[in-house]
């Protein structure tokens, strides 16, 4: 077997790994196919056939508005799934910048990056996205505004730490001594060696976003209608819980399994590029 | 000690004026004119000049920010635009409820946390250990509004033991105001302990490694003897530093699961300014949060320094 073959056959084997990027597979497959297709229009009020149990023609029932709730799951995906990149996107640019800024740099550099973080630990996404919705108004870009600044900081802190330890290591010396600046060391040594310390971070906080975006959903400060979404699927569940509990259920359980899926992924990731920490597991 | 205390403090003190100085910028200076924001975009330009003078707009930034601090550090938190009261009086009625949703919750968390992480890394690898660590990555997973729904969904519509939502208040006695506020507790507590769970196992595993628990197990200490007085106090650290963070987990997550369940707690004051555009309980109730989350913080700094006597030696 090749030695590609080797670590695919090993990744699969690793049972957090293969549950994780199989949910995580079946949430973006969702997404791409409610682009070209759902079974019905999630846009589409039937209201003569409203608050349906699940049958043939609609499989999960149709919400209050005679919506068929499979599509609204179906297209809620895209939702969640352009919250979580874009804000993991902003966090991750600024806050690799950041954290690579600070131990290429130390000293003062290294101090501010780290109060600034300590700083904005302060506001939880949820308060930050309520700031921004006093002044803007809801909508899916301020939510995503706001939770990408909250990641900012975790990828600073991360980066910093990891790129402190690759800066002790001999080959960035060699590098130095050989006469390369910060910024082509940070490029070329520290930056290729942390990849993926940040990429299992970048999934870990992709779930974390998604959490984020069907809270504000949830509460009207998220996406708006009547762009499906699971977080407020759930709102408008809630009112009619006590004649269709169901409807409270399913956005639950995608908006759980997507979260789960992308958690598990992270862990296996850590495991499979990180042997020394199986061991403590 | 003193010069540890003291660097904290100084650090604790700077935080709470960066966060009001963030808050002030946001609300009243970023969105250009507050008074048009409060008074809708449709209102007539007498409306807004009026409400502008009213609410001292028309002073300089610098004057309104220190006058704004000046008031908070004072207890006055200025009047609110919606309700007519004073905020303080908004924010101290409101705080009844959430100060002690919080607590009831972080008191779950702990418990919880602390019983099934100690009780997992005991049965490392075993069948103990594996159902608590899967079903609090279940725990993780689940969003605590949902949690919320599914709790009100099994007690109140199913079971019909509780009401689904809502506060009597305190001054209908403490005991039906503690079960309105159970279920929510236990919706914000159970992702935190699910966390908090993993952690205490991790790090109960990692000390149990040590050399010192080895030559107290082989001086003689029976296991339990060895976790109750070697093991926990050198696991709580990390415990500890993700408690802190919880702690604010939990005052935000106060906002959403406070709109789960209807209570009139200063989440859902927050959100209720925000329709009423009321940009100055807004401004307080944000500041105040975060001031909580960043003295939370300050508290979990001191507590290192009395379980670890190392980090002040450090210092001084």
């Amino acid at each position: 077997m090749t030695a590609a073959g080797v670590t695919i056959g090993r990744a699969l084997r690793h049972r957090s790994f293969a549950i994780g990027t199989a949910l995580t597979l079946l949430l973006v497959l969702v997404a791409a196919l409610s682009l070209a297709w759902t079974p019905h229009s999630p846009y589409e009020l039937d209201v003569p056939n409203r608050l349906r149990a699940p049958q043939a023609a609609n499989w999960l029932g149709t919400d209050a508005f005679g919506r068929d709730v499979l599509s609204l799951l179906m297209v809620g995906a895209q939702a969640s799934i352009i919250v979580g990149v874009v804000a993991v996107g902003i966090g991750m640019a600024f806050g690799v910048a950041l954290g690579a800024l600070a131990s290429a740099r130390r000293g003062w550099a290294e101090e501010m990056v780290m109060r600034f973080s300590d700083f904005a630990f302060a506001f939880p996404a949820i308060l930050s996205a309520i700031m921004l919705t006093a002044i803007l108004g809801p909508g899916m870009v301020n939510a995503i505004i706001a939770i990408g600044i909250f990641n900012i900081p975790v990828f600073a802190r991360v980066t910093r730490a990891s790129a402190n330890a690759i800066w002790a290591r001999e080959f960035v010396l060699a590098a130095r001594a050989s006469g390369k600046g910060a910024l082509h060391i940070t490029l070329e040594h520290v930056l290729p060696n942390i990849t993926s310390v940040i990429v299992v971070q970048g999934t870990i906080q992709f779930a974390t976003a998604i959490l984020a975006e069907a809270a504000l959903s949830y509460l009207g400060l998220g996406t708006q209608p009547p762009q499906p979404s699971w977080g407020r699927m759930l709102a408008e569940a809630q009112t009619m819980m006590f004649t269709r509990p169901e409807l409270a259920i399913f956005p639950g359980v995608a908006i759980a399994l997507a979260v789960l899926g992308l958690n598990l992924l992270g862990d296996g990731m850590r495991d499979l590029l990180d042997p020394r920490l199986r061991r403590s597991r | 000690m003193s010069v540890f205390l003291f660097k904290r403090f100084l650090t604790f003190v700077a935080t709470l004026l960066g966060a009001s100085i963030v808050v002030f910028l946001a609300l009243e200076i970023l969105p250009g004119d507050p008074a048009q924001v409060m008074s809708g975009t449709d209102a007539p330009p007498e409306v807004v000049e009026n409400l502008r003078r009213k609410l001292g707009l028309d002073r300089p930034p610098l004057e309104r920010y220190f006058a704004w601090v000046g008031g908070l550090l004072q207890g006055d938190l200025g009047i609110s635009y919606a309700y007519s009261t004073p905020v303080g009086e908004l924010i101290a009625e409101r705080m009844k409820v959430t100060l002690p949703l919080a607590l009831i919750a972080m008191a779950l968390t702990t418990v919880a946390a602390l019983a099934l992480g100690l009780f997992a890394a005991q049965r490392h690898g075993r069948l103990g250990d594996v159902g608590i660590m899967g079903v609090s990555q279940l725990g993780i997973a689940i969003p605590n509004f949902w949690f919320g729904i599914l709790l009100i969904l099994l007690f109140a519509v199913k079971l019909q033991w509780v009401a689904a939502g809502g506060f009597p208040g305190w001054e209908e006695g403490v005991w039906p105001a503690i079960r309105a506020l159970l279920l929510p507790a236990i919706a914000l507590a159970t992702v935190q302990a699910a966390i908090l769970a993993r952690i205490t196992r991790s790090a109960v595993l990692e000390v149990l490694r040590e050399d010192f628990v080895r030559t107290a197990r082989a001086k003689g200490l029976s296991r339990r003897r060895a976790l109750w007085t070697h093991v926990l106090r050198n696991a709580l650290i990390p415990v500890i530093t993700i408690m802190g963070l919880q702690f604010s987990n939990l005052l935000a997550g106060t906002i959403v699961v406070e709109n789960v369940f209807y209570l009139p707690g200063l989440g859902r004051l927050i959100f209720q300014a925000i329709s009423n555009r009321d940009l100055i309980v807004v401004k307080d109730a944000v500041l105040l949060l975060a001031a909580m989350v960043v003295a939370v913080n300050f508290v979990v700094d001191l507590l290192y320094a009395v379980i670890d006597p190392r980090l002040k030696a450090h210092d001084v």
